[in-house]
């Protein structure tokens, strides 16, 4: 029921940006929209994951305090891998990186960050949430250093935390 | 003044784009085409999602009231790419993977051998 | 000039160029990626063009057809990697 009432307000307040064109709305616009909202709503209650933790607003906080960092280090990427296809020094390898994440959506987080961030894409995971990764610069500390934290800080930074704050 | 800041955004989504083509010729595998083919298109789409938005809200201002759909709209367009290019992105590179491409001049190849399924 | 229009002309040379790669493979993950570029390119010139003619259904045609190409990109890459679609 819970994901019902989200699913339609949610679905309601997308059609009503949608069709929102300068002066208020009509009337027949907004029983169009509710009916539709309606029948979103029911269809998503079928088929949602029915996990309530991760509506904790705290994790909303986290998650609006993750973007500025992550778009600055998407930003110093771009500029990585620019350099890289003007001058075309690349030294390829996949690594293999042990954050330690538990449930989906926080392993779903980092890879996805860590495809949109310095030289890195993400390549696999395996069931024990090990994730391999291609990397575009392979350096050399990577394969000197032992801890497994220092060596996940080589590739994405401090991401794992981000997302395990956000995600468990 | 609106002009330059639109000449600007407009100027670096460009260029990103391009570069994310040009890349794309360049690299030698497909591991490294994907850097260039979806990190620099998702920069250089946003920056061009950002310029349709500020001349939206532009115009809107100026007394438009039609215009604010457009930015709305390229809002909604920018999320859908935000949140597709990635995952699409780890789909090829897996599915690449797995039917077998290896990568070239690669130093070393942690995920090799150990999967055969 | 509308410089929306001069930004149309660039994205779609960079279209070109990335078609070139799509057509020359040499494998068939590269042909998906150029794909992929080309489809997220497509995205971009479909807002401009929509702002340089100052006309919404553009960009509404944008937002379904982000969806639709990731939906492709992803059963095309489900394919490769022989599973069941």
């Amino acid at each position: 029921m819970l994901v019902f009432i989200g699913a339609t307000i949610l679905c309601f307040i997308i059609w009503l940006l949608f069709t929102f064109n300068g002066s208020i709305w009509q009337w027949d616009e907004i029983t169009a929209g509710i009916v539709f909202s309606i029948i979103a709503g029911a269809i998503t209650e079928k088929v949602a994951i029915k996990e309530y933790r991760s509506l904790s607003p705290k994790k909303w906080l986290y998650l609006i305090a993750y973007l500025p960092r992550f778009f600055y280090e998407m930003a110093k990427a771009n500029f990585d891998v620019a350099y890289r296809i003007i001058t075309g020094k690349i030294k390829p390898g996949i690594v293999k990186l042990s954050p330690g994440l538990k449930n989906n959506l926080s392993i779903t987080i980092l890879a996805n960050s860590i495809t949109l961030t310095p030289g890195t894409l993400s390549v696999d995971v395996d069931e024990a949430g090990n994730l391999y990764v291609h990397w575009i610069n392979v350096k050399p500390e990577f394969f000197e250093e032992k801890d497994i934290k220092c060596k996940c800080r080589y590739v994405c930074s401090t991401f794992p935390d981000w997302a395990r704050r956000i995600g468990e | 003044m609106m002009w330059e800041l639109i000449y600007v955004l407009l100027g670096i989504g460009i260029f990103f784009n391009l570069l994310a083509s040009v890349g794309l010729l360049r690299f030698p595998d497909v591991y490294t085409r994907l850097h260039a083919g979806t990190k620099c298109t998702t920069f250089g789409s946003i920056f061009v999602a950002l310029a349709v938005m500020a001349y939206g809200l532009w115009k809107w201002y100026d007394g438009d009231e039609a215009m604010i759909s457009l930015a709305i709209h390229a809002f909604f367009a920018l999320i859908a790419i935000l949140l597709t290019n990635p995952t699409g992105a780890h789909a090829i590179a897996r599915a690449a993977y797995r039917s077998g491409v290896k990568p070239a001049k690669a130093v070393i190849d942690e995920l090799g051998g150990e999967k055969n399924d | 000039m509308n410089p929306f229009m001069i930004a149309l002309v660039l994205l779609s040379i960079s279209i070109l160029i990335a078609m070139i790669r799509a057509i020359l493979g040499p494998t068939i993950p590269d042909r998906v990626v150029g794909l992929d570029t080309v489809n997220t390119l497509v995205i971009a010139s479909m807002l401009v063009f929509g702002a340089a003619t100052k006309e919404v259904i553009y960009i509404d045609v944008a937002i379904v057809y982000a969806l639709l190409s990731y939906i492709t990109t992803v059963l095309i890459a489900k394919y490769l990697e022989g599973g069941k679609i």
